[in-house]
């Protein structure tokens, strides 16, 4: 290389260099002009509809996108579109944060609906925070979380125990058995628990964490057999949670006795495991697809109608569909022109929307306050809700944790 | 006591199932010495055949059964002839070409059927428990015992009593001799690389009513099963049987004195320590190269 080619180059690089550095600040100031919107709203749909995960992403796809073509179908929002923009992360939580990105700098999107996993979560969060964008999460997840740019639609460990907990010592008996797969949703959902059972006076026989994936349970159930808890509280997903219920029912323990209260068993588990092995055990969330009200059957019948009469809704498909009109509340509350993450949030806190579950509302925290429910299933596969909390439930994600809250202004420390 | 004794059961259980997957590895490798890696798919092909004879024909797992093990049997043939054939003279790419076979198989059910988690019922005639005192045994797991140990002295016999098996064992202590005395070689191997095929389907019709049924399911199992290959002794037959016994009571003494995820450990490294040892395992076959 010449002397002179070399010095021309390193000036080129200078240049570059200093032009990076004088984009900097802006980008460090996180002010980044409004959406410019053209003649409809660009939303992402991050959903697997490969891969190990796609079992129920594909469900809350489906939620989704047909919440988008009723809004799109009533006129869209102040008369735009709403156009959905569809990438498939194939299960990999690497491939969800790459999509994300190109969700948001080349769609340009102004929201982005999806994931299950909080593995998927967890590595989004680090690029919608960067980007400035918002990121509308749908499951239920185990808390200690507290972003700006998350839109959490799913319950929290409080929504789901506070009223379970106490009606199953009250009915069941204080000796609780926990079992879950081996992570962190499972391991925080006991830490509420625990705390809970040590307030109502309650006890821990056992607690027991199982690899994803794991699929015979006799060491598990002859440990139950011994133990003779009065409860069974269990955290164990997926698959697992089917080979779980199936093994439970074949060694003929008696749910009367001790029955199965499940965090993550929904209508889609059910239908794995039979009706005839799930009935009698129970699950506690906001929504059961056989939840009665007009605003249900209208989702349900929809849905049926849409993808075929032998697909189920269920907790988490439903905060999909769901979390999509309070998107669209959301942007028909604010200046069509000025349509930033900033204002849309704004816009978003306090948002009252009547979900099929009840009317829910948006905290300030971007969690989501819920209809706490706790159903029995029944031989046919469905859910009987047995009761609901009288009043909408808020979301603490940090309720485990003493001195810790997550307000509207990020986490807070007492 | 009460809690040994149904770990104990447990474990035999365990082993069983175990023992029924490992067993078409085992043979696959001890006579051909390919490492059939599309194994944990034939399981699950297995068990979504009966998944449809069950929610099409309406028929029961014990009746499926041999419908089961002829059509995974076809389909191991097909493989075998296919591709298998086509390279014995390079070992190591059937290993690839076998992890390619099981992909496919795995996306085939996946875009086919759907990845969402079938339901197949058990037998009703074998509902219920045996209780001995404290300890309950589960009649669907006793029959899987049951058959898992009629499956291995069929496979002996066969091995043993049967022309097939003799020109078989001839095949695998030479193969270029026994062609010279008309065996025909390819067509042994194409069989008993559908007989492997077979078993690995009964083993998915039999687990399907304790495990769920899911495109992936194979994975994991046919992990398992290498583990008891492995510590058996490629080849051997008895060796497989035992390995299996060992591995299934392991897991299930250590998971009931620390838990399953630390007891998957345990015993990984009660292998890796066996292998250390004896690196062919406990009973090697005694095959010529």
């Amino acid at each position: 290389m010449k002397r002179r080619e070399f010095l021309s180059r390193v000036s080129a690089l200078g240049v570059a260099g200093s032009a990076g550095a004088l984009s900097a600040p802006a980008l460090l100031l996180g002010t980044r002009p409004a959406h410019a919107l053209g003649d409809d709203i660009p939303v992402g749909l991050l959903f697997s509809l490969t891969g190990s995960v796609a079992v129920v992403e594909h469900t809350l796809h489906d939620a989704a996108l047909m919440a988008i073509d009723e809004i799109n179908a009533q006129g869209g929002i102040h008369g735009r579109m709403l156009r959905p923009i569809v990438e498939d992360p194939a299960s990999d939580p690497a491939t969800y944060a790459d999509r994300a990105r190109r969700l948001m700098i080349r769609d340009k999107c102004v929201s982005v609906f999806g994931s299950y996993t909080s593995a998927s979560r967890q590595a989004v969060l680090p690029v919608v925070e960067q980007r400035n964008n918002l990121y509308w999460y749908p499951t239920l997840y185990e808390g200690r979380e507290c972003s700006r740019n998350i839109m959490y639609g799913g319950a929290v460990p409080n929504q789901q125990q506070d009223n379970m907990i106490a009606w199953a010592v009250e009915n069941f008996g204080p000796r609780f058995y926990l079992i879950g797969n081996n992570y962190v949703y499972p391991k925080e959902e006991n830490n509420y628990c625990k705390k809970l059972l040590s307030e109502l006076g309650g006890e821990v026989v056992h607690e027991e964490y199982v690899p994803l994936g794991h699929s015979d349970f006799s060491s598990a159930i002859n440990r139950i057999r011994a133990e003779k808890p009065d409860v069974i509280f269990a955290t164990v997903v997926g698959d697992s949670d089917v080979a779980f219920a199936r093994q439970y029912h074949a060694a003929e323990l008696d749910p009367e006795k001790m029955p199965v209260i499940s965090l993550t068993r929904s209508e889609v588990e059910v239908k794995a495991i039979g009706g005839e092995a799930a009935a009698g055990h129970f699950s506690s969330a906001p929504y059961f697809m056989n939840h009665a009200s007009a605003e249900n059957e209208r989702f349900v019948e929809a849905y049926k109608s849409r993808y075929g009469g032998d697909q189920v809704t269920h907790f988490v498909s439903e905060a999909a569909y769901f979390q999509v009109y309070q998107f669209k509340a959301a942007m028909e509350a604010l200046d069509p022109k000025n349509v930033t993450t900033e204002t849309i949030r704004a816009a978003a806190v306090g948002t009252k929307l009547m979900a099929p579950q009840g009317e829910v509302l948006i905290d300030e925290n971007l969690h989501t306050h819920l209809w706490p429910k706790v159903a029995q299933w029944q031989a046919d596969g469905q859910a009987q809700v047995l009761f609901g909390t009288e009043e909408r439930v808020a979301p603490k994600p940090y309720a485990a944790y003493d001195g810790q809250s997550c307000t509207g202004a990020g986490l807070v420390e007492a | 006591m009460d809690v040994l004794f149904n770990q104990l059961f447990s474990g035999l259980s365990m082993a069983s199932i175990l023992l029924i997957i490992a067993l078409g590895l085992a043979i696959i490798y001890g006579s051909m010495g390919v490492i059939n890696l599309a194994h944990g798919e034939l399981v699950m092909l297995g068990a979504y055949a009966t998944w449809a004879l069950q929610h099409f024909f309406g028929f029961s797992i014990l009746l499926a059964l041999p419908f089961v093990f002829v059509a995974v049997g076809a389909v191991g043939w097909l493989i075998e002839k296919i591709i298998v054939q086509r390279l014995y003279s390079r070992p190591l790419d059937t290993i690839l070409a076998t992890w390619g076979i099981g992909i496919i198989l795995q996306q085939i059910v996946r875009i086919a059927i759907g990845p969402e988690s079938r339901f197949v019922s058990g037998p009703e005639i074998l509902r219920g428990n045996i209780q001995i005192g404290n300890v309950y045994m589960s009649n669907y797991r006793i029959f899987v015992i049951v058959l898992s140990i009629a499956i291995l002295g069929a496979t002996w016999a066969i091995m043993t009593r049967t022309e097939f098996g003799t020109k078989l064992r001839a095949v695998i202590q030479n193969r270029s001799i026994s062609e010279c005395y008309g065996i025909e070689s390819e067509r042994i191997y194409s069989l008993t690389f559908a007989y492997g095929a077979g078993l690995a389907g009964v083993a998915g019709a039999l687990i399907t009513p304790l495990f769920s049924t899911i495109p992936t399911m194979g994975t994991g199992l046919v992990v398992n099963a290498f583990l008891v290959v492995i510590v058996g002794g490629l080849g051997s037959l008895f060796g497989t049987a035992l390995a299996a016994v060992l591995i299934g009571q392991a897991t299930a003494l250590f998971s009931i004195v620390m838990n399953d995820t630390l007891g998957r450990i345990a015993v990984l490294i009660c292998i890796i320590l066996l292998i250390r040892l004896r690196p062919r395992g406990l009973f090697p076959g005694k095959t010529r190269n």
